[in-house]
């Protein structure tokens, strides 16, 4: 028998996915930063960290599956000087969290969570594995940074700036392959908002995959003749409480999309913002308080309504709310 | 309060029997001081402190290489008290070795103190890390110990567990990696006292037979009576040449020296001492009228 029939084609990270553009990313920043050693339990091949592996063998530390372990003792890790990237799905990030509160945030180290496999966009594994949960629960840890890029270009220059960056992060990559949106000229900063798209009768501020479907919405939304500005957040904490502010200024009405639980990650963030500086209608697209389920990633858009269409949808009914 | 300069390689030039006496007399201090500060914060939890006073004043005393200026050099050994309620005597064998103010250290648990009820590693850089969820201690400490050994630093790295505190998953999470990344820098110290906050081990769930579980985790086993300095200096000593991870299970008595407090369960909790009772303990500890006004009167 060959070895070729005998052997399953595995799934694992490929293509165009956060996923693979961060574990690459990883890999060529190795020799720039030293310090660095990269944490897994038993899923680089899920992760996009076994480019890293390969590279970078000496500093690629496995330590099973047990997530609690990994994540305090990258805690022991860098209070002796190293610099570790905690890497699992975020679903077991949820699992370990109360480790990156006590032993990374509350001991404030220099030490990184990279979750892959957030939200419906882990598709048929089904609604044990997507986390949508995570952005809110990692936001209300103090100390703690949360970003969520949006393709394979921005993760690349976030993976470099948590790196520059002191202090612990929390970034969601993604497991489906991801839409380019972004060209070389582009700069991620940690903290900062982009207006991709300007617009003046509202804002659809989004983050991770729904920055593409926030950029459909406002073609279609275009064509009906509404100018919708385009905001891509990264940074979900600190949010970018300035460029909100702004956006409420000059369009009056929010709609806030995310591939999360609509209660307490990006809508929650920037309602909260809103409130604090200019009060104005927002509408939540996101997975309305219920889990997923499995599926096609396209098919959940659909089925738990973040897909394009019901950003659109939000968009007309913030428009009716708009003074 | 009568504090000692921790002896160094080059001022120690005592017998063993003299270095036994010196480390017996820090942990009547460690005993003395942790009633104190409990007695001032009006909460805390005075059992494993009493029991695991010797450990840690030959950990602090002699074992390990470690000084109040050194605290910062990057190959100085480590400490974590994974069981963080017994902060009061990690204090006080801090206090008694110069880590920091032994009057200082009994603002226990008050406002604006960096002696909080549980050890911050923000607030006191000495205690090398922030611990007070059980098992997490024991994570870091494997963590410090492979980090070390990645940038070939030799230092070695200790920690300090409870017995209840080993009900968390996490615990064996760590014990077996810290056998699968062969951490032979590392020593683990149960402070086997048998109790825990609500009752007995035995009744609350078992752990026995323990040694025998660490054996099975790859591990490099000692039992030793957590009370003879002699026995702990003496397995410390070992555990610095296995080529295993290390684990001494230090068979001790909740609230060792104080005989109102031994083995009863209800001195484990955060407990409130009435002035009688903070004194009635340092008597029993063979405080004079002195050191209990010096104690208690701040």
């Amino acid at each position: 028998m060959s070895s070729n029939t005998a052997s399953p084609a595995l799934i694992a990270s490929n293509g165009d996915s956060l996923r693979e553009a961060f574990g690459k990313s990883l890999s060529s920043l190795a020799d720039e930063f030293p310090k660095l050693v990269v944490l897994d339990a038993d899923i680089a091949g899920g992760t996009g960290v076994h480019h890293f592996r390969k590279s970078h063998p000496e500093r690629f530390v496995q330590f099973g599956i047990a997530e609690q372990n990994m994540m305090a003792a990258a805690g022991g890790m860098a209070a002796v000087g190293l610099m570790p990237v905690v890497t699992t799905f975020a679903v077991f990030c949820l699992r370990a969290i109360e480790q990156a509160r006590l032993s990374l945030c509350y001991a404030r180290r220099n030490a990184k969570i990279v979750a892959s496999h957030p939200g419906l966009d882990v598709g048929p594994d089904g609604g044990s594995a997507q986390a949508l949960e995570d952005l809110a629960a990692f936001r209300a840890i103090p100390g703690m940074t949360v970003i969520s890029p949006a393709d394979a270009i921005e993760m690349a220059q976030a993976t470099r700036a948590i790196l520059e960056f002191d202090g612990p992060v929390y970034m969601r990559t993604g497991r489906s392959p991801s839409v380019r949106l972004f060209g070389a000229d582009h700069k991620f900063e940690i903290g900062k908002g982009q207006i991709l798209r300007d617009g003046h009768d509202l804002t659809i501020i989004a983050c991770g995959a729904e920055v593409a479907r926030a950029l459909d919405a406002a073609d279609a939304l275009k064509e009906d003749g509404i100018s919708a500005r385009v905001v891509n957040m990264p940074t979900i904490k600190p949010i970018d409480m300035d460029l909100i502010a702004r956006c409420a200024r000059e369009t009056g009405a929010i709609v806030t999309a995310e591939d999360h639980n609509i209660h307490g990650g990006l809508g929650g963030a920037v309602a909260e913002s809103l409130a604090a500086t200019v009060p104005c209608p927002v509408e939540f697209v996101g997975v309305k308080d219920v889990f997923g389920a499995s599926g096609e990633p396209e098919e959940l858009a659909y089925a738990f309504e973040i897909a394009a269409p019901f950003i659109v949808a939000a968009a007309r009914k913030v428009l009716k709310r708009k003074k | 309060m009568n504090i000692q300069v921790k002896p160094t390689p080059a001022n120690d030039t005592g017998t063993a029997q003299k270095i036994e006496q010196q480390l017996a007399e820090a942990a009547r201090f460690v005993r003395m001081h942790s009633i104190a500060s409990i007695y001032h914060a009006g909460s805390g939890h005075p059992g494993g402190a009493m029991s695991s006073a010797d450990l840690l004043a030959c950990l602090y005393g002699a074992e390990m290489n470690v000084w109040p200026r050194g605290i910062d050099d990057p190959m100085r050994d480590r400490f974590v008290l994974s069981k963080g309620h017994a902060a009061p005597a990690l204090y006080a064998v801090g206090a008694y070795y110069g880590f920091c103010s032994p009057k200082e250290s009994l603002k226990l648990r008050k406002l604006n103190s960096p002696f909080q009820g549980h050890p911050h590693v923000l607030d006191l850089p000495w205690v090398e890390t922030s611990t007070g969820s059980l098992g997490q201690g024991f994570s870091v400490a494997i963590g410090m110990a492979l980090g070390l050994k990645i940038q070939n630093n030799p230092a070695r790295v200790y920690t300090m567990l409870g017995d209840g505190e080993l009900q968390e998953g996490e615990v064996w999470e760590a014990a077996m990696s810290g056998a699968h990344h062969k951490l032979d820098t590392l020593t683990a110290v149960i402070d086997y006292n048998k109790l825990q906050s609500d009752n007995t081990n035995d009744a609350i769930m078992r752990l026995e037979p323990l040694g025998d579980k660490w054996r099975a985790f790859g591990w490099d086993v000692q039992e030793i009576d957590g009370h003879d300095i002699a026995a702990i200096l003496a397995a410390f000593r070992h555990a610095g040449t296995t080529s295993l991870p290390s684990v001494i299970i230090a068979h001790t008595v909740k609230g060792k020296g104080v005989p109102y407090m031994e083995n009863i369960p209800a001195w484990h909790g955060s407990v409130k001492f009435t002035r009688l009772q903070a004194e009635e303990a340092l008597a029993a500890l063979n405080a004079s009228a002195d050191e209990i006004k010096e104690f208690l009167d701040v």
